[in-house]
């Protein structure tokens, strides 16, 4: 049996590294949360995932911590006052070209009371994060 | 110095794979591919004073979508009152006219009723030209404090799927292409057409707990 060349392999592997070195985001907090995100029909994919701020509301995963809903910014468990901060700190991170363009993804879990998604809808309008994107999963009909 | 020219030994280079290898496993693992994707919406800029919180409306331009704590959804404009009791009715199951066929016939005003919205001439660049439009119109979706996100994120869909319908329906009218197909200032041309005018209104406190 003649021996495979086998001298491009590192050629494509490489090709492939440098396609998930360009995609990939490194940024992924653990999610500390349990949410399973309502489904609908017309959901728009977001671009830029620079300029994407998450906000993850659901019950811990944590059981000790109780089943009552919790907002987790960044690594930790954060209460609606707290947003205001949130969302100065990651302006100030962002490109000043970039800022007005930066949205707020609110990763809510389905059962979450209205009152709590007000509460962080009105939070974010006092630090004018006025682009919000209610987060949900492509289905139903 | 020496004079001579050395040879440079020959690099091995077999274990190169290995090691692109590796790190292509490394970016793998830690690269998440799912786009977050949802419903896009602009929040209001907050009160500046007690006066701006407060926009007058005519009755006619409004179209109120309440989803209360039962998760029932109720749809009042001047022409009458719906209620839609789940999920199902809201997509017209039950004999009900569906949420988006009243939203798309409350922006559009197609009989010039004097219950729906006024229209007025605009102009909107060829080939569209000036037609009359429901420039005024507003949908105000509220809630009660109680009701479930599930059920709020429901009425959305229906709302903005009536936008799409519409914006899709004016597309193949003045372009005779899809929405999806047309340039971005297509696109800008027919979203200006029909603008989407929902409101989430200042949260409210309606009796009960």
């Amino acid at each position: 049996m003649p021996a495979l060349n086998s001298s491009s392999m590192p050629d494509i592997v490489f090709a492939i590294l440098f396609f998930f070195m360009v995609t990939t985001t490194m940024r992924s907090e653990t999610l500390m949360v349990r949410m399973k995100l309502p489904t609908a029909s017309e959901v728009q994919k977001l671009e830029k995932k620079s300029l994407v701020t998450y906000i993850n509301i659901g019950a811990p995963m944590d059981t000790r911590l109780g089943t009552g809903t919790q907002m987790q910014l960044n690594d930790r468990f954060a209460q609606v006052s707290e947003i205001q901060d949130y969302i100065a700190q990651e302006k100030a991170s962002m490109n000043e070209a970039d800022q007005p363009l930066m949205t707020v993804s609110i990763k809510a879990d389905e059962e979450t009371r209205m009152q709590y998604i007000t509460d962080v809808k009105q939070a974010l309008r006092q630090a004018y994060a006025l682009k919000i994107s209610y987060s949900a999963r492509q289905g139903g009909n | 110095m020496a004079k001579t020219i050395r040879k440079v030994p020959a690099l091995n280079a077999s274990s190169m794979a290995d090691i692109s290898f590796l790190l292509l496993t490394f970016f793998l693992l830690v690269s998440n591919m799912d786009v977050d994707s949802g419903l896009a919406r602009r929040l209001p800029p907050p009160p500046q004073t007690e006066e701006q919180t407060t926009v007058d409306v005519q009755r006619r331009n409004l179209l109120v979508v309440l989803v209360n704590a039962q998760n029932e959804t109720l749809v009042q404009n001047q022409q009458g009152t719906q209620l839609y009791a789940n999920e199902a009715e809201l997509r017209g199951d039950g004999g009900k006219v569906a949420l988006k066929d009243v939203v798309k016939e409350f922006v559009l005003n197609t009989q010039n009723s004097a219950l729906l919205p006024e229209l007025s001439e605009e102009d909107f660049g060829a080939p569209i030209g000036t037609v009359p439009v429901t420039a005024q119109h507003v949908i105000s979706i509220q809630n009660d404090a109680t009701t479930s996100y599930k059920a709020y994120i429901a009425v959305q869909n229906e709302v903005v799927r009536a936008y799409n319908e519409l914006r899709e329906e004016g597309s193949r009218k003045y372009f005779n292409t899809s929405y999806e197909d047309l340039t971005e200032d297509q696109q800008g041309q027919i979203n200006n057409l029909f603008p989407q005018r929902i409101s989430e209104a200042e949260p409210k406190n309606y009796g009960g707990q």
